[in-house]
């Protein structure tokens, strides 16, 4: 280059990247700290989208378990309606819209329901009496916990089936000692437990008993108060257009129709709010984290002053010396980088099988998180290593 | 012969207001195979007149040719190439890797020429057998004495065989005894044929080599050849 057989400066790329190493295999404690900070920053951003991710994908799943074709039919509820009620013509006048598969109506009972008859009225535990259908269960795709649903067989005896909280406020766990509840001023017999309902919790506060078995000890005059709709999952939106005046053709303003997967989709989207707002927390924490690095480096620089001088007289260009030391903050945020990656990834895999999710990480997650990290690593490495660069090997050799 | 050094009216000006001169008008030829002594008291000049022989600092005024290269007219680069190519360093403060073995440290010396790893590592060995530190090879710096690591950092400034190796109070850190030890294996090293020039404050070693230049106030105040000796 100079024309009179100098070769120039040059290193191996082995070489280069054992002397960028040097600086984090001998300052390991400091090294390690300031790759926790990018660690730290990498893993909650995997970890965020990871478990953003699985439990979007569980809710998903749930909905689709759950079928988006089940319709709540009410009466409306507002000012100046009073305590509007269904006709009681409304289960067999929707059974005839074309497209529904399944009605089950429910009526609420003016009754509570307590363990013993010991117990003080005014302590009803919250929980509402239902009149219901045979084959509500089956309608609203719940399942039973223990014994047995209401039957046709036990329609026209006292029996009584317990929503999951219902149970648990009376303190019904099983129903081993065929356990009697004192309701609207008898025993009942219960002879089931359910599960939590997915699609409609008001279930789950509720003592059911048939409408035969209402209308018998109870006094229920069979208007029913919510009416749960199957349709064909095609026709979902034409048939709830078509409910109202169906239900009360005289004033279809007083029928509330809704649909339960509904408020499980808004969820999912609130979740995902949620998932922006931890999102910059992470990417706060990653910026955290590449200061750190950033400042490791400017004190690295000012501290091995006498090596950079050393490399210089030993034919070291200042190139040389930027990229060692930009190499350096790369493999410290490359060693955050991948830690983040596998720390976010257990931290999703552990909470995922406590929630019983499935594990789903986007690759997004991994990929942009190890280039987030080199991206951080180059920004906060530029500055010093053009500093080491920029040092003249006398002012770095006369500084020991 | 060439000088393998050659200065003419180098001037160095540290700038301030006024400026102040460390060196003020260096006229030096240094031939090859010759051991220089460089002394005069703190401040002097002789630090800088050093740095500027091995290329880490320019003069103000002045030209100064390096193993026939005129330093002035070449890049930051070509000096770095040059550094590492004609000239060897040795430093008061010894300057070695703590976390590299003495192997590593020697081999280190050659790291920025491009010769391939194997080729370094078995020119450090052969070195390391020459500065008599064959059974330390493998150590790491840290667990050397005072006088081994100057032997390792000697070794370091020559395996590479450069022109000419510049050494900055090579024994101004270790007790006489390895002092004398480092003197004596720079004396071995030169009758070889490296070219040497040497900062020093001990008048003894100073007396000991062939050449003697003293430095006061940025002049040259006396170069004289010592009697046992000629340059």
């Amino acid at each position: 280059m100079s024309g009179n057989g100098l070769a120039p400066s040059r290193m191996h790329v082995a070489d280069v990247l054992r002397t960028a190493g040097v600086g984090l295999r001998t300052r390991k404690l400091r090294a390690g700290l300031s790759a926790l900070g990018i660690m730290i920053g990498i893993a909650s951003l995997v970890a965020v989208l990871g478990l953003s991710e699985s439990s979007k994908s569980d809710l998903l799943a749930q909905i689709d378990r759950l079928g988006t074709n089940l319709l709540v039919v009410q009466a409306g509820q507002g000012i100046g309606l009073g305590s509007a009620e269904l006709p009681d013509t409304a289960s067999a006048m929707v059974s005839r819209i074309g497209p529904v598969e399944e009605v089950s109506a429910t009526g609420t009972l003016d009754a509570n329901v307590y363990r013993t008859d010991l117990v003080p009225s005014s302590q009803s535990g919250g929980i509402s009496v239902r009149a219901v259908e045979t084959d509500l269960l089956l309608t609203l795709g719940g399942r039973i916990a223990a014994g047995r649903f209401l039957d046709e067989v036990a329609a026209e005896y006292p029996a009584v089936v317990l929503g999951s909280v219902a149970a648990e406020r009376l303190g019904i766990t099983d129903l081993d000692d065929r356990p009697l509840v004192w309701l609207g001023g008898q025993w009942f017999p219960v002879v089931g437990l359910l599960d939590p309902i997915d699609l409609s919790p008001d279930l789950d506060r509720a003592a059911l008993v048939t409408q035969a078995a209402a209308e018998e000890y109870l006094g229920y005059d069979g208007v029913p108060s919510a009416l749960y709709v199957r349709t064909d999952p095609d026709w979902v939106d034409a048939v709830m257009s078509v409910l109202p005046p169906t239900v009360n053709p005289e004033n279809p303003d007083q029928v509330e129709v809704s649909r339960p997967t509904d408020a499980l989709e808004a969820k999912a989207a609130a979740e995902s709010a949620f998932t922006n707002l931890f999102l910059g927390l992470g990417a706060v924490a990653l910026l955290v984290g590449g200061v750190g690095i950033a400042n490791v480096m400017v004190i690295s620089v000012l501290e091995r002053r006498a090596e950079i001088g050393l490399r210089r007289a030993l034919g070291a260009t200042r190139r040389h010396v930027a990229v060692q030391f930009l190499l350096e903050a790369l493999l410290l945020a490359a060693v955050g980088g991948v830690g983040g990656v596998l720390l976010g990834t257990g931290v999703t895999a552990a909470y995922a099988r406590i929630r019983g999710w499935g594990l789903l990480i986007p690759s997004l997650a991994l990929w942009g998180g190890l280039t987030a990290a080199l991206l951080i690593g180059t920004i906060a490495g530029f500055y010093p290593a053009m500093r080491a660069a920029r040092l003249s090997p006398t002012e770095a050799l006369r500084t020991t | 012969m060439s000088p393998v050094l050659e200065m003419k009216g180098v001037t160095r000006l540290y700038p301030g207001t006024p400026p102040v001169p460390a060196l003020r008008g260096i006229d030096l030829r240094i031939a090859e195979g010759e051991l220089v002594s460089v002394v005069g008291p703190s401040g002097s000049g002789k630090s800088t007149l050093l740095h500027i022989m091995g290329t880490l600092d320019r003069p103000s005024a002045g030209t100064i040719r390096v193993s026939g290269f005129d330093v002035g007219r070449m890049s930051d680069r070509q000096l770095s190439a040059l550094r590492a190519q004609r000239i060897g360093f040795v430093f008061q403060q010894f300057h070695l890797l703590d976390a590299e073995t003495a192997l590593d440290n020697v081999a280190d010396g050659l790291l920025y020429t491009g010769r391939p790893a194997v080729e370094r590592r078995r020119l450090a060995r052969e070195t390391l057998e020459k500065v008599g530190l064959a059974h330390r090879v493998h150590q790491h710096a840290s667990k050397l004495s005072g006088g081994e690591r100057q032997r390792v950092a000697v070794a370091r400034a020559i395996v590479g065989r450069p022109a000419l190796v510049l050494a900055d109070e090579p024994t101004g850190n270790l007790d006489s005894h390895s002092s004398d030890a480092i003197v004596a294996l720079l004396e071995e090293l030169n009758a070889e044929g490296i070219t040497m020039v040497v900062i020093t404050h001990n008048p003894e070693i100073a007396a000991r080599f062939p050449r003697r230049v003293a430095l006061r106030d940025g002049l040259v105040e006396a170069d004289e050849a010592n009697a046992k000796g000629a340059p």
